[in-house]
């Protein structure tokens, strides 16, 4: 019943985003935007924390090694829409498939230290390797996609309306996933592994596939980022990012893909709404954390379930 | 590449891994005993250079500013300690979160309270000027930070090795449940262990204030090096901090000097490696 109630919640956010969407002004709009295209990295990664069971720290460096793919494809080769997100898909799923290589042998906390380990080798190279990234100065004037329809996606609405649609596209993507058989074994992985590994399943090749799969969304989500914010920076591939889809799949409840993509709108919106009426809104911010690990463990939607 | 590239490289190497030897010791012990990964730890660094500055300012006493810098901060972890990470027993992901949270925190009431200013820690005479060798100058506070690190790594290895605290440490990184078993008091001894790191974190951010400075973004800049240390040595192992300080520092230093577009890299990649190869890095248990 959950799955559907979660189904329901995030059609019903999603509708009345885009049915508001046109009465709104331009700020509101990038935030809803900004919301839509972090709420595909935080479903990505909930497929890997939520479903799998694996904590991953370094969940920046495939989000952001697609943005740059962007950033640097459109600014140095000036190359289309379609090269771009096939390039950053690739490189994301390229890094993912090699850090998973890695990762994957390590359980729990030593998990969480080697993506975070790894993660840092991503910005390190996005912040020294200055002839590629343009290091600490970040990759400046991304253009909007031209995907060749007759609305102008350099406008806030139709934009907003293109990354609603990708990151829908992605929620159904990664809920056929979650619900298909595979999905299920990833579950019976979470909840037991030497279990599953009794019943003959090859619990190290779902696990590695759960990261590939999870670093190619969260690719999916670095395109679109790059295009949205115009702007590539370090600051895409740093431990904070990678920390902060932590929070919103918290926030939101892993385990459900509407849960993490409406703790992402959630944080989001936070941020930018305190920053706006406090310069203190890490402050704000760091206790948003604290409560949420103290106060709603199972995450917003987690606090209305019943079983488990 | 002279012989005196090589020399001076390396000493500044060991200098800089004496330095992240006392952030990173106290990472790996609080790791070791309660399991907790204190993302919050670069901030115990960055408010022990800030209390000290303060202190120095007032007093004008080197040693008194690096005392009570580390005592503040080890009452700070005192206090994160026992009334909010005690709660979270086992939670990693929890925990993680939690100790953002307070990272977040003090980097803002930091920036409140001292500025976003950079400042450097003012040095008294007996720590400045150079001793030189031949044609190499080396820093004399460089030394002082080496000479430091190894009485504190001494009196740690020490403490853990010969006395019966030291036993019951080691007895709560081994085996938490039958340390608790056998009557060690697991609770105080995670307190203790916790401030202890807090502590040895907040002297290594005043030592460091005298010539990294002190600013704003330190406490996360900081940080990375202090979990490659203890990635690299293996988790909750003083030797491991010992050596994964040393290899960490000189692997920055010649990393910067010899290929500096790639500087983090040469740092970040041996560890991935080192990691893959054995999990639980080069000291720690399987």
């Amino acid at each position: 019943m959950r799955n559907r109630r979660g189904i329901v919640v995030g059609i019903a956010a999603a509708a009345l985003a885009a049915a508001s969407a046109p009465l709104l002004s331009a700020y509101p709009l990038t935030l809803l935007t900004q919301a839509a295209i972090v709420a595909v990295l935080a479903m990505s990664l909930d497929v890997l924390l939520g479903y799998t069971g694996l904590p991953s720290l370094g969940h920046a460096a495939y989000f952001g090694v697609a943005a740059y793919a962007v950033g640097i494809l459109t600014t140095d080769y000036q190359r289309g829409f379609l090269v771009c997100l096939l390039a950053g898909l690739v490189l994301a799923t390229l890094t993912a498939a090699v850090f998973g290589l890695l990762a994957i042998r390590a359980t729990g906390t030593y998990f969480l230290m080697i993506t975070l380990a790894l993660g840092m080798v991503v910005w390190g190279l996005a912040f020294r390797w200055v002839s590629m990234t343009k290091g600490d100065n970040g990759i400046a004037g991304v253009p909007r996609p031209d995907v060749g329809l007759p609305w102008n996606l350099g406008a806030p609405l139709p934009f907003f309306y293109f990354v609603l649609i990708a990151a829908l596209l992605a929620w159904t993507l990664l809920g056929l996933l979650v619900r298909s058989p595979f999905g299920m074994t990833l579950m019976g992985i979470r909840e037991s592994e030497s279990r599953m590994r009794a019943l003959g399943y090859n619990v190290w090749l779902h696990k590695y596939l759960a990261f590939v799969i999870s670093g190619a969304f969260a690719g999916f989500a670095g395109v679109f980022w790059a295009y949205y914010n115009g702007f590539v920076s370090p600051v895409d591939v740093q431990l904070v990012t990678s920390v902060e889809t932590l929070l919103m799949v918290a926030l939101g409840g892993p385990g459900t893909l509407a849960g993490p993509a409406l703790g992402a709108a959630l944080i989001v919106f936070l941020k930018n709404f305190v920053s706006v009426y406090t310069k203190r809104w890490l402050l704000i911010l760091g206790a948003v954390y604290i409560g949420v690990i103290l106060f709603a463990p199972r995450g917003v939607l987690g606090a209305f379930r019943r079983d488990r | 590449m002279s012989p005196e590239f090589w020399i001076v490289q390396t000493f500044n190497g060991l200098s800089y891994g004496a330095l992240l030897f006392l952030l990173a010791s106290g990472l790996s012990l609080i790791f070791g005993v309660m399991r907790v990964v204190n993302l919050a730890h670069g901030s115990y660094f960055l408010l022990g250079g800030y209390v000290a500055l303060s202190v120095i300012w007032k007093t004008k006493s080197f040693p008194l500013a690096l005392l009570s810098g580390a005592l503040a901060i080890a009452l700070i972890g005192i206090g994160m300690e026992r009334l909010f990470l005690r709660r979270l027993p086992g939670q990693t992901l929890g925990q993680v979160l939690m100790t953002v949270g307070f990272a977040l925190i003090f980097q803002d009431l930091a920036l409140l309270i001292w500025g976003g200013d950079p400042y450097s820690l003012p040095l008294p005479a007996w720590l400045q000027g150079v001793v030189t060798v031949g044609a190499l100058r080396f820093p004399k506070y460089r030394i002082f930070i080496m000479a430091l690190a190894t009485v504190i790594g001494a009196a740690l290895w020490l403490a853990l090795d010969r006395t019966r605290v030291g036993a019951m440490i080691r007895a709560a990184v081994d085996d938490a449940e039958m340390a608790q078993g056998v009557g060690i008091r697991v609770p105080t001894v995670s307190l203790g262990v916790f401030a202890l790191g807090a502590l040895l974190a907040a002297l290594g951010g005043g030592i460091g204030g005298g010539f990294l400075g002190v600013y704003p973004g330190l406490d996360i800049e900081i940080l990375p090096y202090a979990f490659v240390v203890v990635i690299v040595g293996g988790l909750g192992s003083l030797p491991g901090a010992m050596v994964g300080s040393l290899l960490v520092g000189l692997l920055d230093n010649f990393g910067k000097a010899l290929f500096p577009e790639l500087a983090y890299f040469t740092l970040f990649a041996p560890m991935a490696l080192i990691l893959a190869l054995r999990p639980t890095g080069l000291f720690g248990r399987t």
